[in-house]
């Protein structure tokens, strides 16, 4: 069949058109207003890499080596990605392991997913809801108050030093589900004569899960991990509906940074360079996930 | 090396029953072949001995242990699987070495055994590859390679060759047939495939709905059915079948079927008379049907015509597709013959082969006295 390239073009014609202008127009308009002060979210006065020096010498709410652990939203997300990535994917994997092996795998699994289907909006203030230092709003609270005689209730939001733990434990719970669908999707794709060969080759149900089911796993946990790093990468709603970045700035991460310099500080030029910022971290996990998915289908 | 024994053995899944009072008996060193058609609980049978599915009722023994309740790594068995079920993320060594690796084997020796099974099966210049850049004939060399290294007490192999495009299972066949004699160990193997069974097996059982129908040697099988099953099963093209009657006239014992009527002589009649007066299923082998022109010498024919539907032409043989007052049967005949379609063509049943089984249960009416006298079965084919 004979190519045709301007019918081709013309089929390709309102993608392209919609990704230039609600994609690739605010990518290179967020770029160059991270050059300049952005008063009014236009691109003037020009600073040149005022911005980027800002954020990575003067700025401990974003980059602060200064205490130990460092602090500020950069470090923040650091550990959001240590602490959330692995569990989210370990315990998904366990999950999906363990409903696999049980009858009512389905509900379990609904129940699981369930947190997916709810706005996070919603599953921010329930949240809230949870962590309340009252003990009559606050479940956490009163169950550790019920659980340990003598507990006194934790403003668990209102602490330095915790509510990043409180924040990530509840970014955890909504993202567990869909970890358990991806991972016990692939789960049962897997040929079960793997398995029996296995078991008869001498292997216990701890070496089977260890030395073959997860490394014939290894490209979806791959696949899942990189997703769950872009996931951290970008999140804002869940920080911004519970703590709106506080207590004193304590749980700013990088994606509620960037909203909170441009919009609640005024700051679109500062925001921009924010914005970058993450752009650049994110772009070599987009680029493997892409790279994988096409290795995938060949 | 060991005996292995199925006794009174069931497997149920819920309400359907997939084992049926399963009694074998292996002997060491023999090469066992499980066959029947899908669905008749041979390989549930072989997972039963590997551990893979429970026993719902019986004993299996390995050697003179009861095995019902020992995990299946612990029961000195290796098995190799249709699909070869090779681990993906290994490369051809580590999947040899996985179980003895398990078994905290000393690494000298397991490089010592994974080198030299990989060398008797040829893929010594495979082990750093992974299994997908395997073809299907070298996948299943490390499959029974893997089974090698670990010099297990029972060989189980289910449907290892189904996989191999034919003119590799040929190979296959001979080259487990070879291994099993080097290896001196028990084999227990599932088929589907009479062919693969008649010629690898020292003993065959044949299973159909889950109940064993006969066990025996290749021979005794083929010469000796037990009942209509087996002998519809065992031989290609299957055995023909007729609804008849015995009937004795004259002092002579003659199968009479809608078609036509086939006197017996003595020797066979004999063995029938107590019959007489019984509805039956004649069975004949499309290699006991000759064409009259072209008889081997010595048989005892009994001589019939029907109309010619369709002609095979083999070169070694000729299939002769026969049909009688609307019964179709097979003939495989010397390849001269001047059969043509849709004429009349007499041919000569060998009536020393023929089979008598009785029409209600469908076992064989000679087992027993032709079980007695094994030597003289099909002695002037």
């Amino acid at each position: 069949m004979k190519k045709n390239p301007v019918l081709g073009w013309a089929f390709a014609l309102p993608a392209v058109i919609l990704l230039i202008l609600f994609l690739i127009y605010p990518t290179l308009r967020t770029i160059q207003l991270s050059f300049t002060q952005g008063i009014a979210f236009r691109p003037e006065p020009y600073v040149g890499l005022d911005n980027y020096i800002t954020l990575f010498t003067r700025d401990p709410f974003f980059f602060n080596l200064r205490n130990f652990p460092p602090t500020g939203a950069f470090f923040t997300t650091i550990l959001w990605l240590i602490l959330f990535v692995p569990i989210v994917i370990g315990l998904g994997l366990m999950i999906a392991v363990m409903a696999n092996a049980v009858r009512y795998e389905v509900a379990i699994k609904t129940i699981v997913f369930l947190p997916m289907a709810i706005s996070f909006t919603a599953a921010g203030i329930i949240w809230r809801f949870v962590y309340s230092p009252d003990p009559n709003t606050g479940l956490l609270n009163a169950f550790l108050m019920a659980v340990i005689p003598g507990f006194q209730p934790v403003p668990w939001l209102g602490r330095v030093d915790l509510v990043n733990f409180a924040l990530i434990a509840a970014a955890i719970w909504l993202y567990t589900g869909f970890c358990v669908v991806i991972l016990s999707a692939a789960l049962k794709s897997l040929p079960s004569e793997v398995m029996e060969a296995a078991r008869v080759d001498g292997a216990n149900s701890w070496q089977l899960f260890w030395r073959v089911t997860v490394p014939m796993l290894w490209p979806t946990i791959v696949v899942v991990s990189t997703t769950m790093i872009i996931n951290v990468l970008k999140a804002f709603d869940l920080v911004y509906i519970m703590t709106n970045g506080g207590p004193r700035n304590a749980s700013r991460i990088i994606g509620f940074a960037m909203y909170h310099e441009t919009f609640q500080n005024g700051r679109p030029g500062y925001g921009s360079a924010i914005a970058v910022v993450m752009l650049i971290l994110v772009l070599p996990f987009v680029y493997f996930n892409i790279r994988r998915f096409r290795v995938e289908r060949q | 090396m060991a005996t292995v024994s199925f006794r009174h053995v069931w497997k149920r899944f819920g309400n359907t029953v997939a084992v049926k009072d399963l009694n074998i008996e292996v002997a060491d060193k023999e090469f066992l072949v499980l066959v029947g058609p899908s669905g008749c609980g041979k390989s549930t049978s072989l997972r039963m001995l590997a551990g893979l599915e429970e026993i719902t009722e019986g004993e299996i023994l390995i050697g003179d242990r009861v095995v019902n309740n020992v995990a299946p790594k612990d029961r000195d068995v290796a098995m190799v699987f249709q699909s070869y079920a090779l681990y993906p993320h290994m490369t051809v060594y580590e999947n040899m070495a996985f179980g003895l690796r398990l078994r905290k084997t000393p690494k000298q020796v397991i490089d010592q055994r994974v080198r030299e099974a990989a060398r008797s099966l040829g893929i010594d210049n495979l082990l750093d590859r992974r299994p997908r850049q395997l073809s299907g004939g070298q996948r299943q060399r490390v499959a029974v390679g893997r089974a090698i290294v670990r010099e297990p007490a029972v060989f189980l192999m289910d449907e290892p060759l189904s996989n191999l495009d034919a003119k590799l299972r040929v190979e296959a066949r001979s080259f487990i047939s070879k291994l099993h004699q080097r290896l001196g160990t028990t084999f227990i193997y599932v088929t589907h495939d009479q062919v693969e069974a008649m010629t690898m097996g020292t003993r065959i059982a044949v299973m159909s709905a889950g109940e064993l129908q006969q066990i025996d040697t290749p021979y005794n099988l083929y010469h000796n059915p037990r009942n209509v099953f087996v002998a519809g099963f065992i031989g290609s093209p299957s055995m023909n079948f007729f609804d008849a009657v015995l009937k004795e006239e004259d002092g002579k014992v003659i199968v009479e079927t809608p078609a036509f009527r086939i006197p017996l002589p003595p020797a066979v009649g004999n063995m029938y008379r107590g019959h007489a007066g019984k509805r039956v299923v004649f069975g004949v082998r499309p290699e006991d049907i000759h064409d009259v022109d072209y008889q081997p010498p010595g048989i005892l024919p009994a001589i019939i015509e029907a109309n010619v539907e369709v002609v095979e032409q083999m070169g070694n043989e000729m299939n002769l597709y026969l049909e009688e007052q609307g019964k179709t049967f097979i003939a495989r005949t010397d390849p001269r013959t001047q059969a043509r379609v849709g004429k009349r063509q007499a041919v000569a049943i060998n009536t020393s082969n023929i089979h008598l089984f009785d029409a209600n249960t469908e076992l064989s009416l000679a087992y027993e006295a032709k079980q007695a006298q094994p030597e003289t079965i099909g002695a002037s084919n």
